[in-house]
Parts: C-alpha cells; structure tokens; sequence
C-alpha cells in the first residue's frame, strides 16, 4: 500500500512539475531579462535617439531636441576618423600581442604543469585582484624614460638616446595587451585542455614532427579558444580609453578618449552617442564576420 | 639497417622534443612575470615613505598599511566601492543563476535570443554600454549617482555569472539528479539537496568575478556615478597629481583577501572532493 501510495504521489508529482515545468524557464528569466532590456536594450535606443539631436540656437549647455540629423554621423566620423582607425588598429596589435604571449602560456599550463595546474591556473587570474587602474598606472613607472627598462634598452648598440616608451603608441598597445591578457588565456586554456593528449601521441607515431603535430592538430582543435580569445581581448580593447589616457600622448588618443570628452568635457552628447553607434556598429560586424569565417557559431 | 637507422632520428627527435617542452617553460615563466610585475610594483609602493606622490622610492614605510585612511577621501571612495560591489553582486548573481538554470534545465521557446540577449553586453565595449545608460538616464532626467552605478553594475555582471554558472550546470552528471528521483525525493527536494549543493561552486565563483568586475569597474562607472566617488575613479582623478601610497595599500590588500578567498575555496572543494 505505501508502495502504491508513493508511486501515485510520485506520478502526480511529475504532473504537475510537467505542468508547471512549461511556466517555469520563463518565470526563471524574467526578473534578469527584464533587467537586461531596461538597462541595456532601451539605453541603446536611447543612445541611438540621442545621436540623431541638435542643438538649438541659443539653448543651455547640454540642452537637445530631436531632429532626426542623421548627418551627425557623418560629422563625427570626419572628425575623429584618425582616433577610430587607430582604435581598430592598436586593438588588433594588442590582440596579436596578447595572444603570443598567451598560447604559450596557456599550453604550458594545459600539457606542462602537471599537479601545478590548478595553482598556475589561479596565478592567471590573481593580477585581475588589483585594480587595473593602479596597473596600468605601475606601466608608467616601470616603463618611465628613467625606470628600469628604458635603460636597459638604451644599453644595446643603435638604439638612440631619445629612446622612450611611455607616451608612445608601443606603450598603448603593451598596457592594452597586458590588461586583456587574462580573457585571452582562459579560453585557450579551456580548449587546449579537452584536447586529449594521445590525439598528440598518435601523430608524433605517425612520425610529425614537433611543428607538425601542432600545425595539423593541436593550434585546429584549439581553434575555438583561439576565436573566443581574441574577440574577448579585441572588443573591450578597441573601446579602452584609459590606457590611451594614461600611458599615451594626445596623438596615441583612441575613439573611447574622443567619447569620453564629448560627453563630459565639451557635453557634445550626439556627437559622442554616434561615435558610440557606429563603434559598436562596427564591432558587431567585424564579430559576427569574424564568428563566420572561424566557423565556431557555438559560441554565441 | 633500418634497425641501426631508427634511433637516431628519435634522438634527435627527443632533444628537440626536450628543448621545446623546457622552452615554453621559460616563456609560460616569462609571461608570468609580465603578469606580475605591476602587482609586484604595487605592493612596493605601498610602502614607499611617499608624502604626497608617490612616483620615487623615498624609503620604507608601514605607515600607509597602519592608517589606511590618511590619505583625503580614500576611504570614502572605497566603501562606496564595497557597497556597490556588495549589493550589484547580490542581484547580479540572483537573476544570473535564474538564467543559468533555465537555460541549463528547460527547453523552451526563445531559446537563441536569450542566449543572444546574454552574448551582446559582453561583445559590446564598456564606453557603449556607459555612454547608452547615461543616454538613457539624461533622456530621462534621472541624476546618475550610487544606484545609476549599481544598476549598471547588475547589467554588465549578468553575463558574467550566466555564463559561468551554466557551465557548472552543463558538467554535472545527470544520474546524480536521476538517482534522487529514483530515491522518491520529488523535483524540489532533488533541487534543494542534490542540484543546488553542486552547482553551488559555480555559483560561489560567479559571486566572486562579479563582484571583483564591479570593484574594479571604471569605464561604465564613470559615466554613471554624478558626483558619487567610487575606488577606481579616485584612483583615475588622482592619477594627474600622483597616487597616494595608500591606495597602493588597498589595490594589495585586495589582491591577497581575493587570493586567500580562491586558494580556500579550492582547498574546501578539493577536500569536499576527497570525501
């Protein structure tokens, strides 16, 4: 009888969990959906409304109307086209950058560090515990025209006494790469370590060498780590501003510098809310291009 | 002969093999320090006998680490920073996990623009996602302040913990729920003692990315916080006339309370895996 009882209850159980499973996933994602179409959805919107205003003659500081100028958008390219092309340019050095330092890495602690791994692993992500803003503020003084490694390289042979880093472009493009480093190394490390090491084996048997057994099988298995890496190190790189800011000079300004100081210093909101579209207009495209050509839509 | 032949190629073979496997040592070792030397510089400095900028070594200190505070408004910002950090990682993680099990557990329609609603705020720079909130709020005549920040801090950690937690959900062995249910317990019982407890160290880590992205955040903060000072945007602002040392003291304390938090949490699993 208990036996039966608990069966009955069991089946009416599974019932109603089948009923209210049809309900549940979306009452699950409400609350977090909801939050994500307000305060991500329709500011983006919003953002787009803004891009298309004037300001009217004589009005306040600040002061807007909507007359749906799509001519703003030309006007803010012409004007900064020189920040927007170096952002796309400095964000994809760092993104080279970024990941021969990173693959590396990331292979040693997949196939090389054996009971170490777990604490390498941590390792990685620890320098993301320290703001990054007193890092990159550090960049400055480890690369200043006095500090350590500016004079190292004023030792070699050919190299002139003007030397410098800080306030150049290379000094972006490194702070841009180290600060991105971590998103780069997790995701290859996550797809070079489901590869299963006899994989390797089986070529090294079927006599490739070094090089070849990783041409031909470990850099295409690692693929989607590749991919998910750089998209993770380019996106936020190409709308940085604070290493431009920091470690740069006013001709290393990137299209994020020219955002920021049209929204606060010269509250030239359209001009900085088209430049802001068209940014992340243009990053859209290059990913989903990017996605297509790699063949890893699982990502998304 | 081709048996007197054999050895050498695999000799030469395994020297090659030796010198690449100790080379990407070196350069994993190598890339390391390049992780570290800001931190390292950092941790220094916190001991600089600094005054007021903090650019040249002027001699060792513990007085930035006894008083903290000495510096003006450093403390300020920092416990806004905490709070923000406290109460966006809360919601964050509530409404992430929501998500995470409904995409985990259920089929349902709507399936791809969830995933793709998830995908787009992290594919979208931080100066888009500042600069279209502070759009929105201006539109609205709302006053950016602590909760703008709060708010867009929940927004752009919702992925984050999303995401990671529906990793864990998607690596656990599904017999285990089977098992429960063979067990008589019933869908909630199953969720409560056998679902939950294992995926609760996804959770845990999901709770800790959010809340360092939140204490570290500057871009989206920035344009979102008015007048209201939060740790990273003091460290901004005071950048022009050099840092205090003890903001120094508090980016290290950070990274060695965060580094504790893991390396505990990773022996509590370890032991728990023991069992």
């Amino acid at each position: 009888m208990a036996f039966l009882h608990a069966v009955s209850t069991g089946k009416s159980a599974t019932k109603s969990a089948l009923k209210s499973r049809s309900l549940t996933p979306y009452l699950l994602l409400a609350p977090g959906l909801i939050w994500l179409v307000t305060f991500f959805i329709i500011p983006i919107f919003s953002l787009g409304s803004t891009s298309t205003m004037v300001r009217p003659e004589g009005a306040q500081i600040g002061v807007y109307v909507q007359e749906l100028r799509f001519a703003n958008y030309v006007d803010a390219f012409l004007a900064n086209q020189d920040q927007y092309i170096r952002s796309f340019i400095y964000a994809g050095l760092a993104t080279i950058l970024a990941l021969a330092i990173a693959y590396p890495l990331a292979y040693a602690i997949a196939f090389k560090s054996g009971k170490y791994r777990n604490i390498l692993l941590v390792l990685v992500i620890a320098p993301f515990f320290t703001s990054f803003l007193l890092r990159t503020i550090a960049w400055t003084q480890i690369l200043a025209d006095s500090g350590p490694v500016v004079s190292a390289i004023k030792v070699l042979p050919f190299v002139d006494d003007l030397f410098r880093i800080n306030n150049t472009s290379i000094a972006v493009v490194i702070g841009l790469a180290y600060n991105f480093l971590p998103f780069m190394t997790l995701p290859l490390y996550a797809s070079l370590e489901r590869i299963d090491p006899r994989t390797l084996e089986a070529a090294g048997d079927l006599y490739a060498n070094g090089l070849t057994t990783f041409r031909k099988v470990t850099l295409p298995l690692s693929m989607p780590g590749v991919v998910a890496g750089t998209l993770l190190t380019f996106i936020p790189a190409a709308g940085d501003y604070v290493n431009a800011a920091i470690l740069g000079n006013p001709s290393t300004k990137m299209i994020g510098n020219v955002i920021e100081s049209r929204f606060f210093a010269v509250v030239d909101y359209p001009t900085a809310a088209a430049l802001s579209f068209t940014l992340m207009a243009t990053i859209l495209i290059l990913v989903t291009i990017y996605i297509r050509r790699s063949g890893t839509d699982e990502l998304v | 002969m081709t048996t007197i032949n054999a050895p050498m190629p695999s000799l030469s073979h395994r020297t090659s093999r030796w010198f690449s496997r100790n080379l990407i040592r070196i350069y994993a070792g190598l890339a390391f320090i390049y992780l570290f030397i800001p931190v390292a510089y950092t941790f220094a400095f916190s001991f600089n006998n600094a005054g007021k900028s903090n650019l040249v070594w002027q001699g060792f200190t513990l007085e930035n680490w006894q008083n903290p505070c000495g510096a003006p408004q450093v403390c300020e910002a920092v416990g806004n920073s905490l709070k923000i950090g406290v109460l966006s990682t809360l919601l964050a993680t509530i409404l992430g996990t929501m998500i995470a099990f409904a995409l985990g557990r259920y089929r349902f329609k709507g399936r791809k623009s969830t995933n793709l609603l998830i995908f787009l705020p992290m594919a979208t720079p931080e100066v888009v996602l500042g600069a279209s909130l502070l759009a929105m709020f201006l539109n609205l005549r709302v006053n950016p302040g602590f909760w703008t920040i709060v708010i867009s801090h929940v927004m752009f950690c919702i992925s984050f913990v999303v995401v990671t937690v529906k990793a864990r959900i998607a690596s656990l062995d599904p017999r285990l729920e089977q098992a429960a249910m063979d067990l008589y317990a019933n869908e909630r019982e199953t969720f409560r003692y056998v679902t939950l407890p294992l995926v609760m160290p996804g959770i845990a880590g999901a709770a800790l990315l959010a809340f360092s992205l939140s204490f570290d955040d500057f871009i989206i903060t920035n344009f979102n916080s008015g007048v209201v000072s939060t740790f990273p945007k003091f460290v901004y602002v005071s950048a022009a006339r050099g840092i205090p040392a003890q903001a120094n003291v508090i980016g290290s304390a950070m990274f060695f309370i965060a580094l504790i938090i893991v390396i505990v949490g990773q022996v509590v699993s370890r032991k728990r895996k023991k069992l």
